[in-house]
């Protein structure tokens, strides 16, 4: 059984024990080359350094934040050799987050400059999700860094250049304070001034579900502006490969979201909202019968699947196929998980890591079974 | 058709020698309860329990919730299909007894099953933890297979929840609130310069645990119709349904539909209330397309300008609701949808299985990833031990001092798309 990646798992904090406000908040921030006061251009290709204490714009962050939190390290890397090099700039900065081991991360702010602005985002998503650091950053927002990494920060907006700094600086030391004085639980972006992070968080509004259904019904039908809860995101579009063109030469596999596994569910996949896969050896195995096999799944009515799980992993059909030369083989491993209420983020995780496990067993086509 | 609805408030429940309402106070006599309720052979073991809000308990797994209800004047009978004949409801008077509601339990049929917690956390995301509740935990036979086990205890709250009503009868009610809709041609001739509004109602219908009913049909042999709203206030849809414990619309929920409550706060002023659309959410394409196709003819036959679309259930009948987005929208009617969210416990995925365009003004109910831990209650009626299994539990939710980790969608109402709570999501 192969765990579903942690990343995608994880809930804020997940069993990572909050920041200690009751002593200085802890911070490292992150510079490039230019802010980190090393040199221009022809300094971008040094790697990640950690230097004591605050250098750059970390100098005026560090007096305006008094007595309540202090940059205790400041981690400068040069922008081009962390683009050049992002394994091992991300492993190396991990190391030094993780021997600092800061109550929050801050990076930049990036303004508009590309490059910087990416470094800045990869560094807080290694934070946020890997050592479970929020981070305060300032990006300005056509900066692909932001749209990138947003998730992973809370970015103020700057503008396009360093001649923000004055109005940056003062910006993420508000988002600072704030989260000190929340114990690390910051509010919505208006109200705390930093940008859309696009990730959803409940609430509970005024008014119930029904009632703002009715009055936003009103506006529409009046024409006056009414604003959507939930703005309809853009669904990935992946275009059909080519027709398969020698069958009976050709290794399938299956795979399925429809929850079918050992009796017993050995690895505990969950009926809804997965949070793993499982793989499941078909050495051998003609027909999945009652006595061995039944889903896990508990988006759909069971009782047909768990009779015979063949319904929604077809083996006995692929073996008859196998015999008939319709295809080469059949491939000897199934891959399943349950698709009931599971994140698209956890989806495309488990699908990556499957199809490269197919693509290293010489697996030529997949049939994917839903329910 | 004109509706009467009397309310008598609730405000305790207690075992005694006599079932009657005194005083606000609902007495039940158990043993007869017991001996209506138990006459099916299939059940073995029955445990009544009277909870309260504010109390150390839990309740899991929870099949069902009913208000009790008696039909006093006019036709028909409660739950009609089940308890009543198949007479038509939604006129004459009914009484209800309003504050007391009846929560099913026992062994799980299937997974999605949810959690009702009196007090704490998990208290605040369901809304039946407001209400004084006679829980019903029922055992059936161990040889009993799932789809009799879901009708056995469907049919067990139903009649319990007919009989309490039964003390309601000669009860004056403390509220008397009066729900009219007439004949379309006579409704759409009273207020000729109001734009028309309908509202329709998607019904949960892709198979065990996951069906509805109406007037005893399950919803996903019908092809979508048309129903007075009062029909549905008199409780004509009744749920046999455990679709994701968040967002199945409990029985409790379909009587007392707050889409139609809400609509009907402005009709007349605003605009013009023309009645509801049944329509189902089935598992094949073709049902799909037949039944949103419908539900868009059936807009333009009344007439309507805008209607409210809500959904049951998620990720399958995204498709349906967004089917029906679609389909309204390019026949120009403007639509609100009610849906809610599985964005993934960080929420940082896309909610929803299916998008389009036309989708431009939704409310959402929250998303039904976010984990919650629920502290150890003093009782637990039901069985814990399904914790980890039921839809948003995990192996491990269940930790050994009784607490629980899941996300919401195992409490039962908590994202309801009916817009029956407070609860949304927004980007942070």
């Amino acid at each position: 059984m192969l765990e579903g990646k942690k990343t995608a798992i994880l809930g804020d904090r997940d069993g990572i024990p909050g920041p200690d406000m009751s002593n200085k908040l802890k911070i490292v921030h992150y510079l490039n080359q230019f802010f980190g006061q090393i040199g221009g251009e022809d300094k971008a290709g040094i790697p990640p350094r950690r230097e004591d204490g605050p250098i750059g714009p970390g100098a005026a962050l560090n007096n305006s934040l008094g007595e309540d939190a202090e940059i205790v390290n400041t981690i400068i890397c040069g922008d081009t050799f962390f683009n050049e090099n992002l394994e091992e700039s991300k492993s190396e900065i991990k190391k030094m987050l993780k021997a600092i081991n800061p109550d929050l991360l801050i990076a930049g702010p990036a303004f508009n400059a590309g490059r910087y602005g990416v470094a800045c985002g990869t560094v807080a998503e290694i934070a946020k999700t890997e050592l479970g650091i929020d981070v305060v950053s300032g990006i300005y927002p056509e900066n692909p860094g932001y749209e990138m990494f947003k998730q992973y920060a809370y970015f103020v907006e700057t503008s396009d250049s360093a001649a923000g700094m004055r109005s940056a600086i003062p910006d993420m030391i508000k988002i600072v304070k704030s989260y000190i004085d929340k114990n690390g639980e910051l509010g919505s972006p208006e109200e705390e001034g930093y940008m859309p992070r696009g990730i959803r968080k409940n609430i509970f509004a005024e008014e119930r579900g029904a009632a703002r259904a009715i009055k936003m019904m009103l506006k529409k039908l009046e024409g006056e502006d009414f604003e959507t809860e939930y703005p309809m995101p853009v669904f990935d579009r992946v275009d059909p490969v080519d027709p398969i063109k020698d069958m009976p030469k050709t290794k399938v596999a299956l795979v399925t979201s429809g929850g079918i596994v050992p009796k017993g569910n050995p690895d505990h996949i969950e009926s809804s909202s997965a949070s793993k896969y499982g793989e499941y050896s078909l050495e051998g195995v003609m027909d999945l019968d009652e006595e061995n096999y039944e889903t896990a799944h508990g988006g759909y009515d069971p009782v047909c699947a768990n009779k015979d799980a063949d319904r929604v992993l077809p083996v006995d059909v692929m073996r008859d196929l196998e015999k008939e030369g319709v295809i080469g083989e059949l491939h000897n491993k199934f891959y399943t998980t349950v698709g009931n209420g599971t994140s698209v983020a956890n989806a495309k995780a488990y699908a990556q890591e499957i199809a490269e496990n197919l693509l290293a067993d010489g697996v030529q086509a997949v049939i994917l079974t839903s329910t | 058709m004109q509706l009467e609805l009397g309310k008598i408030k609730i405000e305790d429940i207690q075992f005694a020698a006599e079932t009657k309402v005194f005083d606000s106070t609902l007495f039940i006599n158990q043993e007869e309860l017991l001996e209506i309720i138990g006459e099916d052979s299939r059940i073995t073991n029955i445990n009544l329990d009277i909870v309260h809000p504010g109390d150390s308990v839990r309740i899991i797994p929870v099949k069902d919730v009913i208000e009790p209800r008696v039909k006093v004047k006019g036709p028909g009978g409660v739950f009609p299909g089940f308890i009543s004949s198949e007479e038509m409801v939604g006129s004459g008077r009914t009484h209800v007894l309003k504050g007391a509601a009846v929560v099913t339990t026992g062994e799980i049929v299937g997974f999605q099953e949810g959690i009702i917690d009196m007090s704490g956390p998990g208290a605040e995301y369901t809304p039946f933890s407001r209400f004084h509740n006679l829980v019903v935990d029922c055992d059936v036979k161990e040889n009993i297979k799932q789809h009799e086990h879901e009708e056995i205890l469907r049919m067990v709250g139903l009649k319990t929840a007919s009989y309490l009503g039964k003390a309601a009868k000669d009860v004056e009610p403390d509220e008397l609130e009066t729900y009219e809709h007439k004949p379309f041609v006579e409704a759409a001739a009273d207020y000729p310069s109001l734009p028309k509004v309908g509202y329709v109602y998607m019904l949960q219908s892709q198979g065990l645990l996951h069906d509805t009913y109406v007037y005893g049909v399950d919803a996903k042999e019908i092809l979508p119709t048309l129903m007075s709203p009062t029909e549905i206030m008199d409780g004509a849809i009744l749920s046999g349904n455990c679709v994701s414990a968040c967002d199945k619309n409990a029985t409790y929920v379909h009587q007392n539909n707050p889409v139609i409550e809400e609509l009907y706060k402005y009709h007349g002023e605003k605009y013009n209330f023309m009645g509801v659309i049944i329509t189902n959410e089935n598992v094949t394409l073709a049902d799909k397309e037949r039944s949103s196709n419908f539900t868009a003819k059936l807009a333009e036959m009344l007439g309507l300008d805008a209607a409210v679309v809500s959904e049951e259930g998620f990720g399958n009948p995204d498709a349906d609701l967004i089917m029906n987005s679609k389909k309204l929208a390019a026949k120009g009617i403007k639509t609100v949808l009610i849906t809610d969210e599985y964005a993934g416990r960080d929420g940082a995925s896309q909610s929803l299985a299916d998008a389009d365009p036309s989708a431009d003004a939704v409310v959402t109910a929250g998303n039904a990833n976010e984990v919650i831990t629920l502290p150890p209650m003093e009782k637990v009626i039901g069985h814990q031990n399904f914790a980890d299994v039921i839809a948003g539990g995990f192996d491990g939710s269940l930790e050994a001092d009784g607490s629980i980790s899941v996300e919401i969608q195992a409490i039962t109402g908590s994202t309801n798309e009916l817009g029956f709570n407070n609860l949304t999501a927004r980007i942070y």
